[in-house]
């Protein structure tokens, strides 16, 4: 099938190292230094406040939004989390997934809202969606080092390429389930498009915008492993030394970290979405 | 001076990729099922033309694919003409940028719709309130008008409630509401009692009325129901393949349909419900003056070859019955005419429908006397019932008096 040869391989090197790298530099490490700080500043916030109190906020919230069974799931999960020394891993961990998901609903929704009403944007988007959800995360972990470092920054942005998809998607079927007639009813009474934005689309296409929400949440989460061997700390972390070192206690111990976060947020989320 | 309060010429709608194409081929006279064949194109409306008068109740009639819903939608361009023009109080809408667009719509023209399109997330009181609220008009304000068209509309108390939790009925008075409360001249109605069930139906159409009467509304209405359009339109549209077939009054269309197709859609019409007590009556055969005795009326009877005379006053205000037995004992009695009138005659309004008219018949043992305001219009007997039923209106209405 080798009829010519395509230097796929040499032409994005060249181009990474020739441009991307020398001109745009300076734009990717402003891009760092703000999401670092940015991280950094939540991090520390979650771990500064005491766990008894983030563990009581929680279970206020797991309680009104999805009932007594969440929250006493919230408190025994809580108590394992500190009782294997994953506490701050879990917070790290955590921050990630917010400012990953923030990032992700800043710019998917509007991307969303755009591509709902427009079929040029819709056409265009669509292609890159699905190769964000599709590509390798793998693929996108090299270059994402090569222009922001390791740590914490390159996790942000690889989570946030893997998880906004649904933001996008879901967003825009949100918008446009909206029901046509109730949308001619608000154009006929003299609603500009701001106003048929905000006081009609949004409002009814809340619920399923939420259900993205929560999609790119659980997304982010399952990234945490992933994210980790870039060197993103937090309880994926834990579990890439338990696969180096082949430690199945200590993978396990990380791992179910994971999975109380995740029921935890998911079911909190969700319960968040059904209220609209 | 301005005469029409809504006027649209030459307004055509085509669907389709190339709508200006179809419109120069439906202006060479090409007919809509010849257009769609060649181009595809949809001749949604064809160069319709009619004016609604202030204070109006204007229907617009047609089977489903006759162009009536596109036509209302290009009325206030929820649907972006193609050719022609709309004169809202002689401002054209067609021409208009978005700014002054929205303004009309907002100011100009309430709507409501079959589907009711209510806002699902808010209240009854905020789905009335919605159109004063994106003009920006405070809360205080446009809740006090809100709660002033809910009221009109017979829903107080269910302020609070939300649309899925209203009926069919009581979702369309709110979406009539939400159209009173923007406080417009004109209302739009697209089929709008057409998704409710019969009794409720006539209920709305009853109070549509009511409504249009009080608050002086002029009303385009769109229907596909004929008995509706009759009961409804001081005048009505007949639509049909996107053309305006013939504008008229009910009698009017009943009377002379202008052209096969109307004829066939009104032949079946109940005329019992169409036609009005005012239609039928005719001119009592013998007048009397109340200062005439009973030689004069005893002489008048025998003139016109009756046996009985209607009584009236100067003002023509209805007295009673005179028959020729009476009038004769009267005389032989000495006795004043007032004391041998029959009184007790049943009467009807002008507007009361032939159909309600039957039943009085039957029972009465003289004819109906049609009044207004204490005055004789006219009288109605079982022959003229009958002949208005098969022939519609009295044809040969008796002109003397």
């Amino acid at each position: 099938m080798n009829y010519f040869h395509f230097p796929l391989e040499d032409w994005t090197n060249s181009f990474v190292n020739n441009w991307l790298l020398p001109v745009m530099g300076g734009f990717f490490n402003a891009i760092s230094d703000v999401l670092g700080a940015f991280i950094e500043a939540v991090t520390n916030l979650l771990i500064a406040i005491p766990p008894e109190v983030i563990v009581l906020i929680l279970i206020v919230l797991s309680w009104r939004i999805a009932g007594k069974g969440l929250a006493l799931f919230t408190l025994i999960g809580c108590i394992y989390l500190g009782s294997v020394e994953l506490w701050p891993a879990a917070m790290q961990t955590v921050a990630i997934v917010l400012v990953s998901t923030l990032l992700s609903v800043i710019i998917g929704v509007p991307v969303g809202i755009l591509t709902a009403t427009s079929s040029i944007m819709d056409k265009i988007v669509r292609p890159i969606l699905d190769f964000m959800q599709t590509l390798p995360s793998f693929v996108y972990l090299i270059p994402a080092i090569l222009l922001f470092g390791l740590g914490g920054v390159p996790a942000v942005i690889s989570t946030f390429i893997f998880a906004t998809p649904p933001a996008v998607r879901m967003t825009s079927l949100g918008i446009k389930q909206v029901p046509e007639d109730v949308v001619e009813a608000s154009r006929a009474f003299g609603t500009t498009k701001w106003q048929l934005l905000f006081k009609v689309q949004l409002p009814l296409a809340l619920s399923t915008i939420m259900a993205g929400v929560n999609q790119t949440i659980m997304l982010a989460l399952s990234m945490a492993v992933i994210a980790s061997m870039i060197g993103a700390p937090g309880l994926g972390s834990t579990v890439l030394s338990g696969i180096s070192t082949v430690n199945v206690g200590l993978g396990l111990t990380g791992g179910l970290g994971i999975v109380v976060l995740a029921i935890i947020l998911d079911r909190i989320t969700q319960g968040l979405g059904k209220r609209f | 001076m301005l005469v029409n309060k809504i006027e649209v010429n030459n307004l055509t709608k085509i669907f389709g990729s190339h709508p200006q194409q179809g419109l120069k081929r439906l202006k060479d006279g090409e007919q809509k099922n010849e257009i769609l064949e060649k181009t595809g194109m949809t001749v949604g409306v064809n160069q319709a033309t009619f004016a609604v008068k202030p204070g109006e109740f204007f229907v617009i009639m047609g089977l489903s694919g006759s162009g009536k819903s596109t036509l209302i939608r290009l009325i206030n361009r929820l649907i972006e003409p193609t050719d022609g023009e709309v004169l809202i109080d002689g401002k054209d809408i067609t021409k208009m940028d978005t700014t002054s667009l929205i303004e009309t719509r907002r100011k100009k023209l309430g709507m409501v719709f079959q589907k009711f399109g209510l806002l699902p997330h808010r209240t009854v009181l905020n789905n009335v309130a919605y159109g004063l609220e994106i003009q920006g008009v405070d809360k205080q304000e446009r809740f006090e008008k809100a709660e002033k068209a809910i009221e009109d509309v017979g829903l107080k108390g269910y302020e609070s409630s939300y649309p899925d939790q209203l009926s069919g009925g009581m979702q369309q008075r709110v979406g009539l509401a939400r159209a009173l409360a923007n406080d417009t001249d004109i209302l739009l109605m697209d089929e709008a009692f057409s998704a409710l069930d019969p009794i409720i139906r006539k209920e709305m159409q009853d109070e549509i009325l009511h409504l249009q009467n009080k608050l002086g509304k002029t009303v385009l209405f769109i229907t596909h129901d004929l008995d509706e359009a009759l009961k409804l339109g001081d005048r009505i549209a007949i639509m049909k393949d996107g053309r305006i077939v013939q504008v008229g009054t009910s009698e009017e269309i009943l009377e002379n349909p202008a052209n096969e197709y109307v004829s066939n859609f009104v032949k079946d019409v109940d005329r019992s419900k169409v036609l009005e007590a005012s239609h039928v009556m005719k001119k009592p055969e013998v007048l009397m003056t109340y200062k005439d005795g009973p030689r004069v009326a005893v002489h008048k009877m025998e003139e016109a070859g009756a046996s009985s005379i209607f009584v009236v006053d100067k003002e023509k205000n209805f007295k009673g019955l005179l028959t020729i037995d009476d009038a004769i004992r009267a005389y032989k009695e000495k006795i004043d005419l007032e004391e041998v009138l029959i009184t007790e005659i049943a009467s009807a309004a002008p507007h009361t429908p032939l159909h309600d008219l039957i039943g009085i018949a039957v029972e009465a043992k003289y004819p109906i006397t049609v009044m207004e305001d204490g005055r004789l219009l006219g009288i109605i007997s079982r022959v003229s019932i009958l002949s208005g039923l098969v022939l519609g209106k009295e044809k040969d209405e008796v002109t003397s008096s």
